[in-house]
C-alpha cells in the first residue's frame, strides 16, 4: 500500500468533515425537536393516530427512498415549485437535511416514548401537588427522567445518524462519502480511499460511544458508586 | 387516473417489473440475513466461550461494523472486490476484465454488517440460557455440538427471536443501498421508472409502498413465529 497516497486522500476526505458534522448536528437537533412534538401530539386521541402513522411510514421505508422522494419527487408538484419553500427545496442540501430530520424524528420519538413510559407516576404527582405548572413538570421532572432512561438507546441513534449522513452523497452533496466516491472514479483505487473514509467515521462514532458512557455516569452517579465500592 | 395506469400491468404499466424488483429485494435481503446469521452465531460463540484473542477480535469487529456507514462497506465490496478479483485473476494469468456482481457485493456487505448486529442479539440470548440445562446435557454425555444443537440453540433462539426480527427489518431497509451497484432491486427499478416517465413522486411512493408491504408482512410472520416458539411456556406478567 502506498502511504503517501493514503495520506493525500485522508486529507482530501477530511475536507468533507464540516458538511458531515453540519448535517449530523442539525438533523439531530431538528429530529429531537420534532420527536418531542410527536410525543406531545400523542396525548390526544387523533394525534396519537397521526404520530403512529408517521412513525410507521418513516421507520418502515429506507432512508434512501425518503431522500429521493423529497429531492426528485417534490419538484413534480406545481404548487411546491411556486411556493416560498422552493428556493430551499431546490437545493440538495436542504432536501437532504429535511429527509434526515424527518427520518431521525421517527426513530427518536420512539426512543423518547420508551423513556417517557418509564417515568414513575408518583414523581409527576409529587410535582403537581407542590404546585408546578404542566410545563414546569415537563421541564423539571418528566424530561430529565425520561432522557436519562432513553440515553443508551439514543446514543445508538446518534451513531446511526452519523452513518445516515453518508447517504446524502447520492444527491450530489460533497460530504466525506461524496468526496470519497468522486476520488474513486478519478483514481480507481477504491480500497485505500474507502478505508481512509471509514477510519474517520469510525473515530467519530467511537467518540460518541465514549461520550455517552461518560454522560450516563454523570447523570446517575449513585449507580456507579455502588458498583465501584 | 392516467398516472395510475403506469403502475398497472397493462402494456404501459410498470407493474410487472416492480413486482420482480420487489422479489429481488426479498432475495438479496434473505441471502444477506442468512450470511449475517451464520456470522453472528460465530461471533457470539467467540464472545461467549472463546479465549481472550477470540473475544478481542469479535469485539473489534462489532465496533468497526457499527461505526462505519453501510454504503461505504457496499462500495468497498463492489469496487474493492473488483480490485481484489482483478489482482488475483491477473496474478493467476487469466485474461481480464474481471467483475463482481452487485448481488454478491450487496449480499456480502449487508451480511457482514448484519452479522455484527445479530451477534449482539444472539450473545444476549445465549447468556440467558439457564446453566442447569447445559449441565444436564453434559451429564447425559452430549458432545459439544449436540449440546449446542439440542439444548443451547433451541432455547437461545426463542429469546433472540424479537431481536432478530428487528435485524431483519434493518436488512430490508439496508438492501435499498445495494442499488448503488446497479443491481435491479426495488430502489433501482423505481429510480429507472421515475427517470423514464418523469413521474418521480408517483414511483418513489410506489417503491415506499413495496418496502412497507415487505416490512409489515414479515413483521407479522415474526410475531407468529414468536407466538409459536412460546407455546407451552408460562406467560410472564404481560
Amino acid at each position: 500500500m502506498d502511504l503517501s497516497f493514503i495520506g493525500t486522500m485522508f486529507l482530501r476526505i477530511l475536507g468533507g468533515l464540516p458538511l458531515t458534522l453540519n448535517l449530523w448536528g442539525l438533523s439531530l437537533l431538528g429530529g429531537a425537536i420534532l420527536a418531542l412534538g410527536l410525543n406531545l401530539l400523542r396525548t390526544t386521541r387523533v394525534g396519537d393516530k397521526v404520530a403512529s402513522a408517521y412513525v410507521f411510514v418513516f421507520r418502515g421505508t429506507p432512508l434512501l427512498i425518503q431522500i429521493f422522494m423529497i429531492y426528485f419527487g417534490l419538484a413534480g408538484f406545481g404548487f411546491i415549485r411556486h411556493s416560498v419553500l422552493w428556493p430551499f427545496l431546490r437545493e440538495p442540501y436542504w432536501c437532504g437535511l429535511l429527509a434526515l430530520v424527518l427520518n431521525d424524528a421517527a426513530y427518536t420519538s420512539e426512543i423518547l416514548r420508551g423513556g417517557l413510559r418509564a417515568v414513575p407516576r408518583g414523581a409527576v404527582e409529587a410535582g403537581r401537588v407542590s404546585g408546578m405548572s404542566r410545563f414546569t413538570i415537563l421541564r423539571r421532572i418528566t424530561l430529565p427522567l425520561a432522557i436519562r432512561q432513553a440515553l443508551p438507546a439514543y446514543s445508538s441513534e446518534v451513531i446511526s445518524m452519523l452513518k445516515a449522513t453518508a447517504l446524502v452523497s447520492t444527491i450530489t452533496l460533497m460530504d466525506m462519502t461524496g468526496i470519497a466516491r468522486a476520488a474513486i472514479s478519478e483514481t480507481w483505487r477504491a480500497v485505500e480511499i474507502l478505508l481512509s473514509a471509514a477510519a474517520i467515521y469510525l473515530a467519530l462514532s467511537l467518540i460518541v460511544t465514549q461520550l455517552s458512557v461518560w454522560i450516563e455516569r454523570r447523570l446517575s452517579p449513585w449507580q456507579f458508586q455502588r458498583t465501584n465500592r | 387516473m392516467e398516472d395510475l395506469a403506469l403502475l398497472g400491468f397493462g402494456p404501459d404499466g410498470w407493474g410487472k417489473v416492480l413486482v420482480q424488483a420487489g422479489l429481488m429485494t426479498l432475495a438479496v435481503s434473505v441471502a444477506a440475513f442468512v450470511v449475517g446469521l451464520a456470522l453472528g452465531t460465530l461471533i457470539a460463540w467467540g464472545r461467549v466461550s472463546g479465549g481472550g484473542m477470540a473475544r478481542a477480535l469479535a469485539h473489534g469487529y462489532t465496533a468497526v461494523m457499527r461505526g462505519v456507514p453501510e454504503i461505504l462497506v457496499i462500495y468497498l465490496f463492489y469496487f474493492g472486490g473488483r480490485q481484489v478479483v482483478t489482482a488475483v485473476g491477473t496474478a493467476l494469468g487469466f485474461p481480464g476484465p474481471f467483475d463482481i456482481s452487485g448481488f454478491m457485493a450487496g449480499m456480502l456487505a449487508i451480511g457482514l454488517i448484519s452479522g455484527a448486529n445479530q451477534a449482539e442479539v444472539l450473545r444476549g440470548a445465549w447468556q440467558a440460557v439457564p446453566k442447569g440445562t447445559i449441565e444436564a446435557g453434559r451429564v447425559v454425555g452430549m458432545s459439544r455440538f449436540t449440546l449446542f444443537r439440542r439444548v443451547i440453540a433451541p432455547q437461545a433462539l426463542v429469546t433472540a427471536l424479537p431481536g432478530l426480527g428487528n435485524q431483519w427489518q434493518s436488512v430490508i431497509k439496508e438492501s435499498a443501498l445495494v442499488s448503488v451497484t446497479g443491481l435491479v432491486e426495488t430502489m433501482r427499478q423505481v429510480s429507472v421508472a421515475a427517470g423514464t416517465t418523469q413521474e418521480h413522486f408517483l414511483f418513489y411512493a410506489a417503491g415506499a409502498a413495496i418496502y412497507l408491504a415487505i416490512t409489515t408482512l414479515s413483521d407479522q410472520l415474526f410475531r407468529l413465529a414468536e407466538r409459536h416458539s412460546l407455546r407451552g411456556h408460562q406467560q410472564g406478567g404481560m
